[in-house]
């Protein structure tokens, strides 16, 4: 490294008579921050752009005309800065006190109080009232949506709220309206913000410095000095944000609020889940002790009971038809430690290797995929790293609200300059915001993606000395799609050839291009296929293994990378080690001691299949719905039904939980301690912020209790222990010590104590040694639209809902927000139908059918419908299809043939 | 023209040379507005969405602009916009009454239109002919020393004939 050439230079100044050096630029209020000088201030906040409106961060600088305001002014090399002379304090006072002439000081009852900044400083300075008692604003306050009040008149228009929404959140739903005296922060026209663009991200609640924008979740649950925060993970998306639940101890210590986490995942910022989607913890509907059924119901039970119940049934069925009779899901939600022990449950103690989770139901095709173009399924670079993209490719992904936060990162990359192509069926908020557009059909991802690499290889734009020394199979891609000409693609498609065109070369040539993508890639017959086109093309450009680059699988569910890790899968050990390599498998059977199961054990779409068939006769799911997020619930229903057993542990009684003969309480995230690993591979540590209702107990605990009645004790001081034995089986965990962890995490691989952690895979090699790239040949979904049932039907989710929406259609404010399940229709295809926006509709396929209203709106394509998969009451999984890739054996979601009629 | 919302075809056939003839940079906010209003004596919502839109900034934004400035009026507007002074010769002199008989003729109070778009109300500080108070001004014309009698018979010139 060459330490001289890029160090800025450096300027002297006195602060408070401190000495202190700065890189030149630095301002005078980062200068004072830098000598351990806080100045104070209202508008200024450290994730948005100094503007000076507030003025109370005025200092004395010697020589200078007046008092600047710190935050705007550059330093300058000899510079004597005054943060507290007479002169300042003074004006500090007359502009608190022209700030309270316009502020309702209702500080007895506001909910701020405590930790409002003007009341900070109002106390520091002493101004206890307003010396000007003119005419006041009289705006009545806010209150039209779910989540949040808005005050206007404790608003001293700093514009921190209209700035994050602006520059971080490129939302753009509020900014000043009307002038002077009438001035308030508005919506355009003054709508509501449910109609405004707002996705109520809170962020603006999270910078306001006084008590203008208050969550209505928090209103009425405790002073501030009576609340403390607990740093942990969000239990929602694959991102994995840092958060701060704020508890407020007592008899009965309750979650009352939430705040943003400055962790390295998201830097404070939360999305409207995160932040306001947390009082499912404390919904009436939480399990608090065991249930038995009986007859058509349940009754409450002991721990003893209900555990020796499921032990002496589960043994039942293993004694009279053997261990491969059972099967268990463990779970995206769960912890690691307890996704180890779930695995370790069925293989060492059961003797199977039946163990499986929703993962088959989102990023199976990547596991598989990228493990055999790769070697390794995880996202190959880190979000903090995506903002380094000169060329972000959005493939199959509606980042904006599936990984709202990360999302953030995209926009940040897109301020800075970066291009942006969007391939969807839909077109997504991203899409608005693309250079290049791409709207195919669904399950033509191959056609799309073997095009763009014909054009590439055609016109001589990969990277050959990439292609060279980094990879295998160059030839057999270059002949496989020779066929998948763009025209070919455009017929396939649907998508313009010169598009195509345009996009191949805008990625080839793009310095730094980072592919994302998500489950509309991978949930399809052909998502094996689809992910390896995608590593074809970025390991033929070179577009992997250095910063800003790679190939981004976004995970969905908060532990979904770790449950993968932790072994959650029929077909390989933890730490995708296989049972077929005799010398690992003795590694494992040496530590957990039985004999283990050598035979491929059953996915997810399978094992109901095999229960249907009466060939698994007992079941253990963990956190999961299978009967919301399986395909064909009918079937679904029909294979659970049958079975001898299902013992289900959750924190509600889930659609799956009323199907149980067993239903086991469980803790939620802010109950119990463990690790959730989040997309970019990161393991976090999770903390226990409340106890768990009623006797409801932690997963790994209950997975213990019913191993040990079992014949196999486990016996854990708690989940640092469990990740100690992780460490000693799993080469990539073994660094993961939670006395390792520090406070951000760490990436894996993190093979040892101390090591920093991966942030960037496949630097110098691939995990497999040289990157394989797969000849590539176009296949159709498993069901096309014909006369019967004519149009396509794809699945996904929205930002307010999450997966079977357990959870989310709990949270009072995201329920009431997006209460109804709805069939997205383009207007062409509406009208056609004769069907009309709000309409009743009936969405049938050959394998069922629901009844749900019609949102027309050209967002979908014409030949396409979309429906959000987290309504139990218009399920969509009724009607997609269970229809298999051959190697991931994920089901194909995204695509299948649906007919649409007024209901 | 009746009070019903514009057609969008016609909107758009209106609008779409405004826009051409501005281009695309975000500093031509305030001109296309002003353009706009010339055209349909008013700021349109759909014209304003479609013209923040076209210049790729966000609606809350040229909302704010357009609230900030006196010249933009969101609402339409008579075919004669009265303005009635209450400067300090005005106001010395009756003003109040002549604003008073105006809003009780027309039916509307200061910043409204009449349902028919024929008349719009407004106060203003001062129109400058002090000599002339009380005053009032229908669109560009001036009429002085009124009184409730007078009012009447000013709007009956401008009534529909």
């Amino acid at each position: 490294m060459t330490m001289n050439s890029c160090q800025p230079s450096l300027v002297a100044l006195t602060v408070d008579g401190r000495e202190v050096s700065v890189p030149a630029g630095t301002t005078v209020f980062e200068a004072a921050r830098a000598a351990g000088i806080e100045i104070p201030h209202l508008c200024h906040h450290p994730w948005l752009k100094p503007t000076g409106a507030c003025r109370l961060c005025v200092v004395e600088i010697k020589g200078a005309r007046g008092l600047p305001t710190a935050c705007t002014t550059p330093v300058a090399p000899g510079m004597v800065v005054q943060t507290e002379s007479e002169r300042v304090v003074e004006a500090r006072r007359e502009i608190l006190d022209l700030i309270l002439a316009n502020h309702a000081a209702e500080c007895l009852t506001c909910e701020k109080a405590g930790d409002c900044r003007l009341q900070d400083y109002a106390y520091r300075y002493g101004v206890a009232r307003t010396s000007y008692h003119g005419e006041r604003r009289q705006y009545p306050p806010d209150e039209s949506n779910p989540f949040f009040y808005r005050y206007h008149d404790r608003c001293i228009m700093c514009g921190r709220c209209i700035r994050v929404c602006d520059e971080v959140m490129a939302v753009n739903a509020i900014d000043y309206a009307y002038r002077g005296f009438r001035t308030k922060v508005a919506t355009a026209y003054e709508v509501g913000l449910e109609e405004s663009p707002c996705v109520f991200c809170g962020n603006c609640v999270a910078v306001c410095p006084t008590g203008a924008l208050q969550p209505k979740l928090s209103v009425g649950q405790g002073r501030r000095w009576e609340i403390h925060k607990v740093r942990t993970v969000c239990p929602y998306c694959g991102v994995g944000c840092s958060l701060d639940l704020e508890v407020r101890d007592g008899e009965r210590p309750r979650v009352v609020g939430v705040s943003g986490g400055d962790g390295p995942t998201n830097e404070g910022l939360l999305c409207v889940k995160g932040r306001f989607g947390w009082d499912f913890l404390h919904s009436p509907d939480r399990l608090t002790r065991p249930l038995i059924r009986e007859g058509d119901g349940f009754r409450e039970a002991s721990w003893d009971e209900a555990l020796d119940l499921v032990a002496r049934r589960l043994g039942e069925i293993r004694e009279k038809h053997g261990p491969h009779s059972l099967a268990g899901l463990c779970s995206a939600k769960c912890t690691n430690e307890e996704n180890y022990l779930f695995q370790k449950l069925v293989r060492a103690v059961w003797g199977t290797n039946n163990v499986d989770h929703c993962a088959r139901l989102c990023h199976a095709s990547s596991v598989v995929g990228l493990g055999m173009a790769y070697g390794s399924g995880a996202m190959t670079n880190s979000l903090a790293d995506l903002e380094q993209a000169t060329l972000y490719f959005v493939i199959g992904s509606n980042t904006t609200e599936g990984h709202p936060v990360l999302s953030l990162r995209v926009k940040r990359g897109l301020r800075a300059g970066a291009k942006l192509i969007v391939a969807d069926p839909r077109r997504t908020e991203l899409a608005e915001r693309a250079d290049i557009f791409l709207q195919h059909l669904p399950g033509t991802d191959v056609a799309l993606l073997g095009a763009m690499i014909h054009v590439i290889l055609e016109e001589g734009l990969e990277n050959r000395e990439f292609v060279a020394a980094r990879t295998e199979g160059i030839d057999e891609l270059r002949a496989s799609v020779a066929a998948l000409t763009p025209e070919y693609a455009e017929r396939v498609t649907g998508v313009p050839a010169d598009l195509i065109q345009q996009a191949a070369r805008e990625y080839a040539r793009a310095e730094r291009a980072a592919i994302l993508y998500a489950m509309g890639i991978t949930q399809h017959t052909t998502g094996t296929d689809n992910v390896l086109a995608i590593a074809a093309l970025a390991a033929v450009c070179g577009q992997v293994g250095r910063e800003g680059t790679g190939v981004n699988p976004l995970r969905g569910q908060n532990n979904v990378q770790g449950a993968c890790d932790m072994g959650g899968l029929p077909n390989v050990l933890p730490g995708y080690q296989s049972y077929r390599d005799g010398g690992l498998r003795r590694k494992f059977e040496e530590a957990w001691g039985p004999p283990l199961p050598t035979g491929d054990g059953l996915t997810v779409v399978e094992m109901m299949e095999a229960a249907a068939q009466g060939r698994i006769r007992g079941m253990y799911i963990m956190g999961e719905n299978p009967m919301l997020s399986d395909p064909d619930l009918g079937h679904v229903e029909e294979a659970l039904r049958s079975l001898d057993f299902l013992v289900v542990q959750d924190i509600f009684l889930t659609e799956t939980a009323r199907l149980a003969h067993v239903v086991l309480p469980a803790a939620a995230f802010a109950e119990k301690e463990g690790t959730f690993t989040n997309t970019e591979r990161r393991v976090q540590l999770l903390r226990r912020a409340v106890p768990p209702p009623g006797e409801a107990l932690a997963d790994w605990e209950i997975i213990c209790r019913l191993a040990e009645r079992m014949g196999y004790p486990m016996s854990y001081a708690g989940p640092a222990e469990i990740m100690d034995e992780v460490t000693r089986l799993v080469p990539s965990y073994g660094g993961m010590g939670y006395a390792y962890l520090g406070e951000g995490g760490k990436q894996w691989p993190c093979p040892q104590p101390g090591h920093p952690g991966t942030p960037i895979l496949h630097r110098e090699k691939f995990a497999r040694g040289r990157a394989r790239l797969f000849p590539l040949e176009f296949r159709p979904p498993a069901e096309v639209p014909d006369t019967e049932y004519p149009l396509y039907l794809t699945t996904g989710r929205i930002l307010f809902h999450y997966h079977t929406g357990s959870m989310t259609r709990r949270a009072r404010g995201l329920q009431a927000i997006r209460p109804d399940p709805y069939v997205e229709i383009h207007p062409d295809t509406a009208a056609g139908l004769g069907i009309t926006d709000g309409q009743m509709v009936e969405v049938a396929s050959r394998r069922g059918s629901i009844r749900l209203r019609a949102l027309v709106t050209d967002r979908t394509a014409p030949a396409v419908v979309f429906i959000p998969f987290h309504y139990a009451e218009a399920a969509a999984n009724v009607l997609t299809n269970p229809a298999l890739d051959p190697q991931a054996r994920i089901p194909e979601l995204k695509v299948c043939a649906v007919r649409v009629r007024p209901a | 023209m009746s009070a019903v919302a514009l057609k969008e075809q016609e909107l758009k056939q209106r609008l779409e040379p405004i826009l051409v003839r501005h281009g695309r940079a975000p500093s031509g906010l305030i001109p296309i507005m002003q353009d706009i209003q010339a055209e349909f004596g008013y700021l349109p919502r759909e014209a304003v969405e479609e013209a923040a839109r076209w210049l790729k900034i966000p609606l809350s934004k040229a909302y704010g602009v357009i609230t900030f400035y006196a010249q933009f009026h969101l609402k339409p507007r008579g075919k004669y916009v009265l303005r009635v002074c209450l400067g300090t010769a005005c106001h010395v002199r009756g003003g109040e009454k002549v604003l008073e008989a105006v809003s009780q003729e027309l039916g509307i109070a200061p910043g409204d239109t009449t349902p028919d778009l024929r008349f719009t109300l407004e106060r203003v500080a001062c129109l400058g002919c002090c000599g002339l108070a009380p005053t009032m001004m229908v669109n560009d014309q001036t009429f002085a020393r009124l009184n409730p009698q007078k009012v009447k018979e000013v709007l009956a010139q401008f009534a529909e004939s």
